[in-house]
Formats: structure tokens, C-alpha cells, sequence
């Protein structure tokens, strides 16, 4: 008897984990995208919540203090860390995608403060939608620069000598 | 040469531990005791040796021997010594180096002890510590090496450990420098005090091994490692706290918890040593729970390891993490191996571990603290798949998605409530059997006045519902608690005739361990005070100022009075300071001083918000942006955090009670003969 109610509580709260999990991915579920998987779903990405990486175009960066607008491209970089590793680590690989004219771009625009790391060849990680022109509305802002944490090596020039 | 003579240590060190392990075994099976002896000497040497070596690595680092990877990485001429020596866990190599060195002292200290009755875990506890050494130190010495040089191989240079072939040595003018956000005070003891947390757990679980191992399934491992596992939680709740207080005093979002990853990571164990904290009383008083007890402590070990693979390996994109690294998979082939092991070893032991008693009743004390354990687990849950969802998604649908902080506020929130109704109802039912008439006449005056607070507050101020209950809950635990220390007081201030305050005084000392627990939960609810504001009323506006204008938010007014940039090449950073007037409600308040700091060396921008904190509310102002040709106009975002606080407050509060729980008895020899006798007689059973 006091078995059964035992059991029957754990798999009440068992059902109320599954049911606040499952509700709660669905409410914030976010889909991982790179610029060309945006590009090439069109239309159908218009409104989705994503979360969009890319490499931060340097020259493109605005910012409008008045309104607190920023704006800038990025540009197209694999969202996978084995093909990055294998294309030469991140640092290159958002080198190579800033400088390659091929690559597919994305504007985005945000309103808030300009983060301290936004510059050129950072890696963005943006958190927000797509309006139907193309535009990507960021809410959240990640960004990475991999030279600040592991610079490969230095460079011959800095030697001392 | 130092670079050299570091690394052989740290060599030697690994082969040690190595033998160690093998020492251990070997004694064990053999019943040698003096090989066994010879396994713990091994453990012992470890410490002086990696000691040692983290004093080479040390030197190199504050000697500015750029020449060293790692030290050119992690540090730059214009860094203060003392930074320079804490780059020791500034970077992957070395911050493996320092878990390593942490684990030695650990390890050692607990096998200094006298062992008498319990020198059968010995070899057994001498193992474990070794393995998850050798695990480490192998990292250090096959994969990230601290003491790898630059060398100029045929005009390239190239890390190496040891001298190729025609090469000559390469030092860089200046080295990298620490992250400018890492150089604060705060993120330099933050990575310490976690790691501290995590490395002591290993105790406790390399002792439930050695029971499981051994065949002596009692409880005497838990009583044994009671104060590790205490020190440990002590340790990693700390080190949570200061990440967060770091986050709000530098980071400049105006918040301090992100739902980040590696935040998770070390979460994830902190949750599993709570509910291990409450569950083991359960044992030692009722003799039951024994296979969960088991569990409990190998997950907060597995959790540990991942959670330092997690924060070392890239896996997640996360801020906190360093470059992707090839020592991921090896975490994670150490991480399963030790799992499944241990968990083997307890399906092993099963039988022996079956409960003494059986639980009766649905409100007993015994099932009360099970359902805290079983919440505190679907927070785990939650977390863990919160962590692992992209992976799984991306496996199996080929979509990567992932889920932000509203995921895991949204699907925590109402567990969290149930943990703190649970804070409020444990402490008053009985062990064995309590009923819904006894819980409610021990707490129906504290459910009233908390009652009274909550309408109070609905009129005066909020009449957000979600805050009002997270009130209600926080001031029946309050008063629930402040109950039993009046209860516990007056019954022994009647008994033994003493005045109140003595009476207090002795039963909590007597009691360290419950009472200490107690003030840990009223800390808890001033920290939930402080949370629930942040999450419930936080409001902010921003602007752009030209001089003399205001912005105003929740009845304060923000003047911007003037902008000063100036250099400090000393340091290598560009401080730009604005003055902000503050007013409330039209009284003058003082000034506040937004800053943003540029540091040369490496490019980047740090944000440092001007604040004014009360226990009303924290007036948090951080300046975006400034132009200085057109009269120096400014740009600034303000944020109202009411009651955050109370997060700090109730993290110091926290400390008082973790201490006091934990703080040695006066005669540790009188305390663990009166251990040995019996239960009953030193820890009074639960007032009921």
C-alpha cells in the first residue's frame, strides 16, 4: 500500500519533469543555422526563432548612439568545430570568410549597447529573427574572439632580438 | 632549463601516481601492508613533487619567460606579479596543472590521518585519488604541456617541448596577456574556489568506493567524509557566487547568472552535493537510502570531471571557453570508464545495501528529504538536457537546436518553488511517521504571519502573482526556521534554567550541523529575495546624453555631468570615466562613475558599471558609448536591479552558516569516540 503510493509520487513528478522539459524546450527552442542554411531555407526562416553564426565584416559595423542601433554583415563560416579544426582553427577560418567575396552575407541589426568585443573577424553567435527583407533582428549578442584566447603563435616580427 | 627541469617533475610526478595506483592494488589484493604503506608514501610524494613543478611554472610566469608557450599566452610584461601568478589557471595547460596540485594536497592531507579501524580503505582510497591524478596529470604531460617552448625550426616557429634538430629558442618581445576580463580581483579567486569545490569531492567519492570495494557498506565512509563533502559544497557555492557577483561588476549586462554552459557545468555537481547533503543524514539516522547515497556521490564525481571537460574542451559555445582542444574525447573516454565502473561496483554491492527500514509514511521526515532529493535531480534533469540538447538534436535530426535562459527558467521555476515550500515543511515533521493534523498545528501561526506579509506586500508593492507566492514561500521558510531556533531555545532555556541567549547559544553548538543547516536555508531565502527582483521588477532605460541632460527610471533621475578620458601607460589601459548626478525623487543623492577601460596589449574593451546599491534597489548605470567631438555627448543604459542585495547579503549569511556546520568540534578525539558509541545520544533526535 504505502509501496504503491510511493511509486505513484515518483511517477507524478517523474510526468511533471517530462512536462515542464518538453513544454519548455518547445516555448524556447532555438535553431543552430549558418548564413548559407538561412540563406537557402528563404522565405521559411522568416520568423523562426535562431540562432545565426557568422563572421563580423569589419567595414560594415554601425552604430547609431542616438537610437543605439548597431549594424553590421556577417559573413558565412561552418558550424562545424571538426571542419573548422580541419580548415585551420577559427581564427583562419573567420579570417578566410571575411576576405572571400564568394561568401554569402547577412545584415543584422541590434538595439542596445555596442559590445566590447564586436570587431572585425569575430566570430558572432546572434540570437533573434529574420524579417522578411533579410535582416536578421538580434536580441542577444555572443561574439568570440579566438585571438584572445589562444594565438597560435607569435608572430616572428614581435621576436626579440 | 627551468622549463625542463618543470616538466621532468612533472613527469616524475605522473610516473609516481602511477605507481601509486599500482602499489595500491597490488597491496590491497595481496594484503601487504607494506606495499600498501609504500602506495600512500607514493600519494604523499606527489604533493612536494607538483608542487615543485608549479613552482617552476610559476617563476617562468612572473619572470616573463615568453619563450613558454603558455607564458606568452597567458601573460604580458605590463600585468602586476600578482596577476602573473595567478595566470596559473589563466589558460587550459596550466589550469590542468593546478587541479592536479589541488587533488595532491587533498589526497595527501587525507591520507596523513591516522587510519586505526579504517586502515581496510586505505589502499582503496589511495587508488582512486591516484587514478583521477594520473588521469590529470597524463593531460599535462602527453597533451597540454605548460612548459612547451617556441623554437625557431628552418625560419618557422614552432612549440616544442624538447630542442628539434638545428632549431634555436624563440622569445616573443611581450607575451599576450590575460583576457582584461579576467584581471579582476574576483574571477581571480572564482576559478580557485570551483576548483577547490571540485577536487574536494574526489574524497568523499574515492571513500564510497573503497566501501563498495571493501565490502563495508555502513555508513562509516559518510561519517568519515562528512566535513570534505561539507568543505566541498562550501567551496563550490562560493565560487558560484563570485562568478556572479564578478558578472555584475564586470561584465556590464546588468545580471549575473546567463544560463551560460559552463555556468550549468558547474552547477550541475553543486546540485547533486546538495541533495547528497541532505540525503546522507537520511542514512545516518534511519539507515536507509544507501544505493541512492551511492549514486548521489558518483554523479557529483562524474559531474565534476565533466564539468572541467566541459569548461576545457570548446564542446559548447560558451564565453567561458577556452580553444578547442584535442583532450575532449579523452575527458569524456574517463568520464564513462569511471561511470560505468562505479555504477557496476554498486549493482555489485546491491544486497548489502538494502535499507534497514522501510519508509512508512508520505510526510515523515525521511520522505520529505527524499522528495527534496528527487527535485533537486529534476533540476539536474533539466539542466542536463538543457546542456546536451543541441548535441542530441543535431545527432538526431541533423538540426542543431539549442535552448536559452528562458528555457531553464520557465522549466525550473516551479521546482525551485517546490524546494523552498519543502524548506518550509521539513524542518517541522518527525522521522518515521508525521501526519497532515501534525505539520499543520507545528506550522499554521508561521503559514498566517506569512500570509499577513504577502497581503502587505500585494498592497504596497506588487501585485505580480508568480513574486507574490515566490514571497509567500520565502517568509513561511523564514518564519518556519526562526521557529525552531525560538522552539529549540525555550525548551532548553526551561530544562536546564539558563537565560535565553546562552540557551541558543549551547543548542547551536551542540547541534552545529542542524542549526548551521537552518541558517544556510534563511541565507538561502534571502538570496531567493534577491533573485526574485532581478527576475520579477527589473527595469532599465537608455539614452544618448548631451552634458547636462537626464534620464529618468522608477523615480530616479540620472544627470550626465561630464566625461574624462585619459591614459595610464603604465598599466597599458585607457580609462573613460563619465559623472553621473544622482537624484531620488528630486533629493541628491551623490555621484556614480560608469567607466569604460581600453586595454592596449590586447584591443579590448572592458565595461564597468557605476553602482549604487541599497537594499530597495541597485542603481546600475554603464556607459555604452561617447562622442568626443560633439560636447562630448554620451550614451548610457541604466538598469533598476530592486533587491539584488539581498543575493549578496544572503551569500554572506550563507558563509556564517556553512562555516558553522562545518567548523571542527574542539576535541576531534572525544567527538569520534562519542561518534563510535552511538548516534542517539550526541545528536538529539528531530524536536517533534
Amino acid at each position: 500500500m504505502q509501496r504503491t503510493k510511493f511509486i505513484l509520487g515518483g511517477l507524478l513528478i517523474l510526468a511533471a519533469v517530462v512536462y515542464l522539459i518538453v513544454s519548455s524546450t518547445q516555448a524556447s527552442a532555438e535553431y543552430f543555422m549558418t548564413v548559407d542554411e538561412v540563406k537557402a531555407k528563404g522565405a521559411q526562416a522568416v520568423g523562426q526563432s535562431l540562432r545565426l553564426s557568422g563572421a563580423v565584416m569589419g567595414d560594415t559595423i554601425k552604430y547609431d548612439s542616438a537610437t543605439l542601433t548597431l549594424t553590421f554583415d556577417i559573413a558565412h563560416v561552418s558550424g562545424d568545430n571538426a571542419e573548422i579544426e580541419a580548415q585551420g582553427g577559427l581564427a583562419k577560418v573567420l579570417s578566410d570568410a571575411v576576405n572571400d567575396p564568394t561568401r554569402q552575407h547577412v545584415s543584422v541589426v541590434y538595439i542596445g549597447p555596442k559590445p566590447d568585443l564586436l570587431r572585425g573577424e569575430a566570430q558572432a553567435i546572434l540570437t533573434g529573427k529574420l524579417d522578411s527583407d533579410g535582416v536578421f533582428h538580434a536580441d542577444e549578442l555572443l561574439l568570440k574572439c579566438p585571438t584572445k584566447y589562444k594565438q597560435a603563435v607569435p608572430d616572428q616580427a614581435e621576436a626579440n632580438k | 632549463m627551468i622549463a625542463e627541469f618543470g616538466y621532468g617533475i612533472t613527469l616524475v610526478s605522473f610516473l609516481v601516481a602511477v605507481y601509486s595506483v599500482v602499489a595500491a592494488v597490488y597491496g590491497a589484493t595481496k594484503k601487504s601492508a607494506s606495499l600498501v604503506e609504500s602506495s600512500r608514501r607514493g600519494m604523499l610524494l606527489t604533493f612536494p613533487l607538483i608542487t615543485i613543478a608549479a613552482g617552476s611554472l610559476i617563476y617562468l610566469l612572473v619572470n616573463n619567460h615568453f619563450e613558454v608557450a603558455f607564458v606568452y599566452e597567458v601573460t604580458s610584461r605590463s600585468m602586476p606579479t600578482y596577476l602573473k601568478i595567478t595566470a596559473w589557471w589563466g589558460g587550459q595547460a596550466g589550469s590542468l596543472l593546478f587541479w592536479s596540485w589541488l587533488l595532491a594536497a587533498f589526497a595527501s592531507a587525507v591520507t596523513i590521518r591516522k587510519w586505526d579501524r579504517d586502515i581496510e580503505f586505505l589502499p582503496w582510497v589511495v587508488m582512486v585519488c591516484s587514478v583521477t591524478l594520473v588521469f590529470f596529470l597524463g593531460m599535462v604531460v602527453f597533451y597540454e604541456n605548460p612548459f612547451t617552448r617556441y623554437w625557431l625550426v628552418n625560419g618557422n616557429v614552432e612549440p616544442h617541448m624538447f630542442q628539434p634538430a638545428l632549431a634555436t629558442i624563440f622569445t616573443p618581445q611581450d607575451g599576450n596577456g590575460l583576457n582584461p576580463l579576467l584581471r579582476h580581483p574576483g574571477m581571480v579567486i572564482h576559478p580557485p574556489m570551483l576548483y577547490l569545490g571540485f577536487v574536494s569531492y574526489v574524497i568523499p567519492y574515492a571513500f564510497a568506493m573503497a566501501a563498495l570495494i571493501t565490502g563495508r557498506t555502513d555508513d562509516r565512509w559518510i561519517r568519515l567524509t562528512r566535513r570534505w563533502s561539507l568543505w566541498a559544497w562550501l567551496f563550490l557555492s562560493f565560487g558560484l557566487v563570485l562568478g556572479g557577483r564578478w558578472a555584475y561588476d564586470v561584465l556590464g549586462w546588468g545580471g549575473y547568472w546567463g544560463w551560460d554552459p559552463v555556468e550549468i557545468a558547474a552547477f550541475m555537481p553543486w546540485l547533486t552535493g546538495t541533495a547528497f547533503l541532505h540525503s546522507v543524514m537520511i542514512q545516518e539516522k534511519r539507515g536507509m537510502l544507501k544505493h541512492w547515497n551511492m549514486i548521489l556521490v558518483i554523479l557529483t564525481y562524474a559531474l565534476v570531471i565533466f564539468g572541467t571537460f566541459l569548461t576545457r574542451s570548446g564542446v559548447l559555445s560558451s564565453v567561458h571557453a577556452f580553444a578547442n582542444s584535442p583532450i575532449g574525447p579523452l575527458f569524456m573516454a574517463f568520464v564513462s570508464a569511471t561511470l560505468i565502473a562505479s555504477i557496476a561496483l554498486v549493482i555489485y554491492r546491491w544486497p548489502q545495501l538494502r535499507g534497514e527500514t522501510e519508509m512508512k509514511s508520505m510526510l515523515s521526515r525521511e520522505a520529505l528529504f527524499l522528495l527534496n532529493n528527487l527535485l533537486f535531480m529534476s533540476v539536474l534533469v533539466i539542466c542536463f538536457w538543457g546542456v546536451m540538447f543541441p548535441l542530441v538534436s543535431e545527432l538526431f535530426t541533423g538540426q542543431k537546436v539549442t535552448v536559452g535562459p528562458p528555457f531553464y527558467e520557465r522549466a525550473t521555476a516551479p521546482i525551485f518553488a517546490g524546494l523552498m515550500f519543502l524548506m518550509g515543511v521539513a524542518p517541522l515533521s518527525a522521522w518515521g511517521h508525521s501526519t497532515v493534523k501534525t505539520l499543520g498545528r507545528a506550522m499554521w501561526k508561521s503559514a498566517l504571519i506569512a500570509l499577513v506579509v504577502t497581503v502587505i506586500l500585494f498592497i504596497t508593492y506588487t501585485m505580480n502573482y508568480i513574486a507574490l507566492i515566490g514571497f509567500f514561500l520565502i517568509a513561511l521558510v523564514i518564519f518556519v526556521t526562526a521557529q525552531e531556533f525560538w522552539r529549540g531555545a525555550r525548551a532548553r532555556q526551561r530544562s536546564q534554567n539558563e537565560n535565553f541567549f546562552s540557551a541558543l547559544s549551547r543548542l547551536m553548538g551542540r547541534n552545529r550541523r542542524r542549526y548551521g543547516g537552518y541558517i544556510i536555508h534563511i541565507s538561502m531565502m534571502l538570496m531567493a529575495i534577491g533573485i526574485l527582483g532581478m527576475e520579477a521588477f527589473q527595469t532599465s532605460t537608455q539614452g544618448e546624453l548631451a552634458k547636462g541632460d537626464a534620464l529618468d527610471i522608477s523615480g530616479y533621475t540620472v544627470k550626465y555631468r561630464e566625461l574624462a578620458s585619459w591614459d595610464d601607460t603604465g598599466k597599458g589601459v585607457n580609462f573613460t570615466r563619465a559623472t553621473m548626478d544622482i537624484y531620488k525623487n528630486g533629493i541628491y543623492l551623490g555621484q556614480l562613475h560608469p567607466r569604460i577601460d581600453y586595454y592596449f596589449d590586447s584591443q579590448q574593451n572592458m565595461t564597468i558599471p557605476g553602482n549604487r546599491s541599497t537594499f530597495k534597489d541597485d542603481l546600475y548605470i554603464i556607459l555604452v558609448d561617447w562622442q568626443p567631438t560633439t560636447a562630448m555627448g554620451a550614451t548610457f543604459k541604466i538598469f533598476v536591479n530592486p533587491l539584488v542585495n539581498w543575493l549578496w547579503v544572503g551569500s554572506l549569511l550563507f558563509l556564517v552558516g556553512i562555516i558553522f556546520a562545518a567548523w571542527p568540534d574542539r576535541d576531534p578525539a572525544e567527538e569520534i569516540s562519542r561518534r563510535g558509541i552511538s548516534l542517539s545520544a550526541t545528536q538529539p533526535s528531530a524536536a517533534d
